[in-house]
């Protein structure tokens, strides 16, 4: 997993409230996928593309210089929905590495840092700023995402802190998984185990009840 | 000192290591794979070089890609690579997989409890957002990423962060016509879909405690919805007398030593929860949805809301793009709305009571010309059940095509789709955008709405409709 730290970078709104998962990546996208580079052309795409499958030029990412964002400043619940992780995936496909919205969808919050991107909570009318000094000069000016210092920095330099729960901030930082670190936990998990089928024995006989 | 909620109980008998920062190192008790994420899932571990810990507390079946075709006829050729992905696997690592055609296979929120799988206290995962059903049982259970998916393979264990907790007493008794579906719809509208985000949400009250397994299954199903990963019921006498005897309950002195545990789990009297919410049953009518968020919500007899009258801008703009996308004019009833598609499934309302109750209304009549309607049950326990009591025969004469068990038109992930601009009334939990088919529109009501819509060949009041069970008070 790449390490986040420090990210300046063109964001581009996306104020709609509840853009699930289903908006984000479609199912049959993933369905048999083995490989993630193609899912950047179907992400977002009941948006992104008209009926008869051109841009939709209404749509944020499809303008100029919104194209290729790495920020998206998003409305509540973003990534509500579904548990898949091709939505993070198809995501991290058109180059959006941080997410900053009034709230998420659990599931997809715990997908990004799983990934290494970076899920924000903001206030909306924190949000709702910064989106008005994106617009008058069309989204030229950047926004910069500073994981270090929990602090989202406006075009103009007006300062907005965030909170990142320490495991999750370290972890971005440094780019390491949870599965490393927990099979080092091997020896508490055993034990865990060990006290538990004594508790609670009908837990861990799975065997079928023969009639 | 505050007693402790039930979520409480149950996450701290879960607790192999406290990680600060309110994240914890949990124990799987339980985990169900299926078809879409199963195979990826052991191809994953594998190439990281690791194992699966105790394949004896992971299930298998198939259910996301698989055609509900008669035959499975129709079965794409991704949907039997993943098929055959998810048996070889199982049968390597050793797995208990659940085959196509044999009982025990469905959808993975169904065989759960039908198998006795999912017992109350057990903290179980699946790679699948509406896990959530499964805390009927008075587990934990909830839905996780790919990632989390191979970590709980690895390791048996989830690193996750507590969340806060919410009581919901739903108080009072169903009208005529009434369903658990109804509650949850209308607890989603009054509170929003991100309502509960944030919170395990626990399911009370008087009107709980009269529901059936299958009710309960329900309204747990829908917590995602509410923006809630989890959503629980405490374990009680239905709960115990759903699971004895079922193919993994426990048996003999087990079983009364884990009913004996079983009925610690409720929260204390005196537990407090972060957020209460309290719905007045007697009140609620049947609710159809009209946009594409579940939080877009009527009763049956409302009408399609005016984005005009709406006061807060964001809700303006969802509603105008949700009645552009749904095709409907707002101040007109959503009643009389005229529908091409039913589908009557998925994981939300396949049960035997769902189908006994869209039978009650189908029997006997004929569905509109118009439509094309779809019966899929859960699993192959809840066909062969259905058949032996004839609802099957009772579908078809009326119309419905009687199809195998599986997620089928809920996502589409196995090819079938509603067609573009095409209305359906599903019993599914989710109307987004494209959810049943790019293009397609969805309004989610409960089975027996869903059925009597068929009938109609628009959007009616189940209430309207004479059925002879709701006579008998």
């Amino acid at each position: 997993m790449k390490p986040f730290r420090v990210l300046t970078a063109t964001a581009a709104p996306l104020l709609r409230d509840n853009v699930d998962t289903d908006i984000i990546i479609r199912i049959e996208k993933l369905v048999g996928m083995t490989d993630h580079s193609g899912l950047g052309r179907w992400c977002f795409g009941a948006l992104r593309y008209l009926p008869d499958g051109s841009e939709n030029p209404e749509f944020v990412l499809n303008q100029t210089p919104y194209r290729g964002s790495e920020i998206l400043l998003a409305g509540a619940n973003f990534g509500c929905g579904s548990s898949r992780e091709g939505a993070v995936w198809a995501m991290m496909q058109i180059g959006l590495k941080a997410v900053l919205a009034p709230s998420f969808g659990e599931i997809f919050y715990n997908n990004c840092f799983q990934n290494g991107v970076l899920p924000v909570v903001l206030v909306r009318s924190s949000i709702e700023e910064i989106v008005s000094e994106l617009e008058p000069d069309s989204g030229r000016g950047l926004v910069t995402v500073d994981l270090e210092r929990q602090r989202v920095l406006s075009p103009r330099g007006k300062e907005y802190s965030f909170e990142i729960p320490g495991l999750r901030r370290e972890a971005l930082l440094e780019g390491l998984d949870d599965i490393g670190l927990s099979l080092q936990r091997e020896a508490v998990i055993a034990v865990h185990q060990m006290r538990d089928r004594k508790l609670r024995p009908w837990i861990y006989q799975t065997v079928e009840v023969q009639s | 000192m505050a007693g402790r909620s039930m979520f409480q109980k149950i996450w701290d008998d879960h607790v192999v290591a406290d990680l600060g920062d309110n994240f914890f190192l949990l124990h799987i008790d339980r985990h169900i794979m299926h078809d879409l994420g199963g195979p990826a899932a052991m191809l994953d571990v594998k190439q990281r070089g690791l194992r699966i810990r105790n394949p004896e507390l992971t299930f298998a079946t198939a259910d996301h890609a698989i055609s509900s075709a008669q035959g499975r006829l129709g079965t794409t050729e991704t949907g039997i690579r993943l098929l055959n992905g998810l048996r070889a696997g199982a049968l390597a690592a050793g797995v208990r997989m659940f085959d196509i055609g044999e009982p025990g296979h469905g959808i993975v929120h169904v065989i759960g409890p039908e198998l006795g799988l999912t017992l109350p206290g057990v903290l179980l995962v699946c790679g699948d957002s509406h896990t959530c059903t499964q805390g009927a049982m008075g587990a934990l259970a909830f839905g996780i990423g790919s990632t989390e998916l191979v970590h709980v393979l690895a390791t048996q264990t989830l690193v996750q962060p507590r969340p806060k907790t919410m009581r919901v007493r739903f108080q009072g008794a169903m009208g005529p016509g009434v369903t658990a579906k109804d509650l949850i719809l209308h607890l989603i509208g009054t509170i929003g879909a991100a309502g509960g985000s944030g919170y395990a949400v626990e399911y009370a009250g008087s009107a709980i405690r009269r529901m059936g397994i299958e009710e309960r299954l329900t309204v747990c199903n829908l917590s995602i919805e509410l923006g809630a990963k989890m959503g629980m019921v405490a374990p009680d006498d239905t709960t115990f007398g759903y699971l004895k005897g079922r193919r993994f309950a426990p048996t003999g002195a087990l079983w009364d030593r884990a009913v004996a545990h079983w009925r610690t789990l409720s929260s204390d009297d005196n537990a407090e929860f972060d957020r209460e919410v309290e719905i007045d049953v007697d009140r609620v009518a049947p609710h159809v949805t009209w946009g594409t968020s579940p939080e877009q919500v009527l009763p049956i007899d409302g009408v399609i809301p005016d984005p005009g009258a709406m006061v807060e801008t964001r809700k303006r703009t969802a509603a105008i793009a949700a009645l552009s996308y749904m095709g409907l004019e707002p101040g007109k009833p959503i009643m009389g709305t005229p529908i091409d598609w039913v589908f009557i499934g998925s994981c939300t309302n396949s049960r035997i009571s769902d189908l006994r109750s869209a039978a009650e209304i189908a029997r006997g009549r004929r569905i509109a010309t118009t439509v094309r309607a779809w019966v899929v049950p859960g699993s192959e326990a809840i066909k062969r059940q259905a058949e032996a009591e004839g609802l099957d025969r009772v579908f078809t004469e009326a119309g419905f095509e009687w199809r195998e068990p599986g997620c089928s038109m809920c996502l589409a992930a196995n090819g079938e789709t509603i067609p573009a601009g095409q209305r359906s009334v599903s019993t599914s939990n989710r109307n987004f955008v494209g959810r049943q088919g790019p293009g397609a529109r969805t309004h989610l009501a409960s089975p027996a709405m869903a059925a009597a819509a068929a009938i109609a060949g628009h959007i009616t009041d189940v209430r309207s409709l004479d059925v002879a069970s709701w006579s008998v008070a």
